[in-house]
């Protein structure tokens, strides 16, 4: 993965609009967080292979940036946003990686089903 | 002294998590010629580490995490792993019942007299406690003269004050370079923390020797069973 170049993740992103695409959604703290620090509030999300067909895709802000998708009737975002990169299949995969190479958000466009 | 077994089952639901506490353990029961069986139950699909700059994204860490499984046991001298295509972070969603028939078919399979998992509910991470469950459960049906003996690992803080200290150590100091060998095929999990292990080694830090040296375990106690 790159960090990213808003101007071509806008292209990229914008070349997923209207049509039928597969969507990954993560944020995370890592499951050891509390453990590491007592008291930690440890909350995420994660949803995997869920199709949506957004109508306006928009990254915003300096790095780390927001992603968000709009949806006929409804919304994506992530925020954090600081590395992508188009893999072998055409999928567009941007992440948040924190200084140390933890991911913390992951948000992914793809025309075919991620695996399980 | 660890004795020799008719055949060891191990079940842990990420790639590495025998590495710290089990893998010197394994590499000894291999050199008694003790069949050992590994089942990973995911390939530790959500991992953190990506690396910056990033070695992996979310789609291509499953894959290097299997080859570093594979290198791992190889390691131990481990020949027989299962990968058994389960999602990291998902364990404690799948049906309980299904969970318990995937380990009561390892246990048909491989007629185990000695099973090593987590401990239930003082392992931290949701899929350690979710497999940890499975295996109590699926030994707990069993006729009781028929049941492996279950060796657990318990690593919450507060472990001690739950079920006191680990019955069972063993030393593995003659297989400390397979167990360092095995730490180091997780590298993409381990790198970071092998850096820091290895210079502490190098001076002498107890703490560090008694981890690398000493594996450290609780035997189920069925009168003192979880649930």
């Amino acid at each position: 993965m790159e960090i990213v170049k808003p101007d071509h993740l806008q292209e990229l992103i914008t070349s997923f609009a209207n049509k039928d695409v597969y969507i990954h959604l993560e944020t995370t703290n890592g499951s050891y967080a509390g453990h590491f620090k007592e008291g930690f509030f440890n909350a995420g999300a994660f949803i995997r292979n869920v199709v949506v067909n957004f109508e306006l895709g928009k990254v915003a802000g300096d790095s780390p940036h927001r992603v968000g998708l709009k949806l006929p009737s409804g919304w994506i975002y992530a925020q954090g946003i600081t590395h992508y990169t188009v893999d072998v299949h055409g999928r567009l995969l941007m992440a948040g990686l924190e200084a140390e190479g933890k991911l913390a958000v992951a948000l992914e466009i793809s025309e075919t089903p991620f695996t399980y | 002294m660890i004795k020799k077994e008719r055949h060891v089952l191990v079940i842990f639901p990420h790639p590495d998590d025998e590495a710290f506490g089990v893998s010197g353990t394994i590499s000894i029961y291999r050199e008694m010629g003790v069949p050992v069986t590994y089942a990973c139950l995911t390939l530790g699909e959500m991992g953190r580490n990506l690396g910056n700059p990033a070695f992996a994204n979310r789609e291509t860490l499953p894959q290097i995490r299997k080859a570093e499984l594979q290198k791992a046991c190889k390691a131990m001298g481990l020949d027989d792993l299962r990968m058994m295509g389960l999602r990291d972070k998902t364990i404690e969603f799948e049906d309980d019942e299904k969970m318990i028939q995937l380990v009561t078919d390892l246990i048909e399979e491989t007629n185990p007299s000695l099973v090593i998992s987590f401990y239930p509910g003082l392992s931290v991470h949701p899929d350690h406690d979710a497999s940890a469950r499975a295996v109590v459960r699926a030994i707990r049906r069993m006729t009781e003269s028929e049941r492996p003996v279950l060796h657990t690992i318990a690593f919450a803080h507060n472990t001690a004050e739950v079920l006191g200290e680990p019955d069972v150590i063993n030393e593995v100091s003659t297989v400390s370079d397979k167990k360092i060998a095995t730490l180091n095929a997780h590298a993409s999990q381990t790198v970071w923390m092998m850096r820091e292990m290895e210079k502490k080694l190098q001076e002498n830090d107890p703490e560090a020797i008694q981890r690398l040296l000493y594996e450290r375990f609780y035997t189920y106690q069925w009168d003192k069973d979880f649930e």
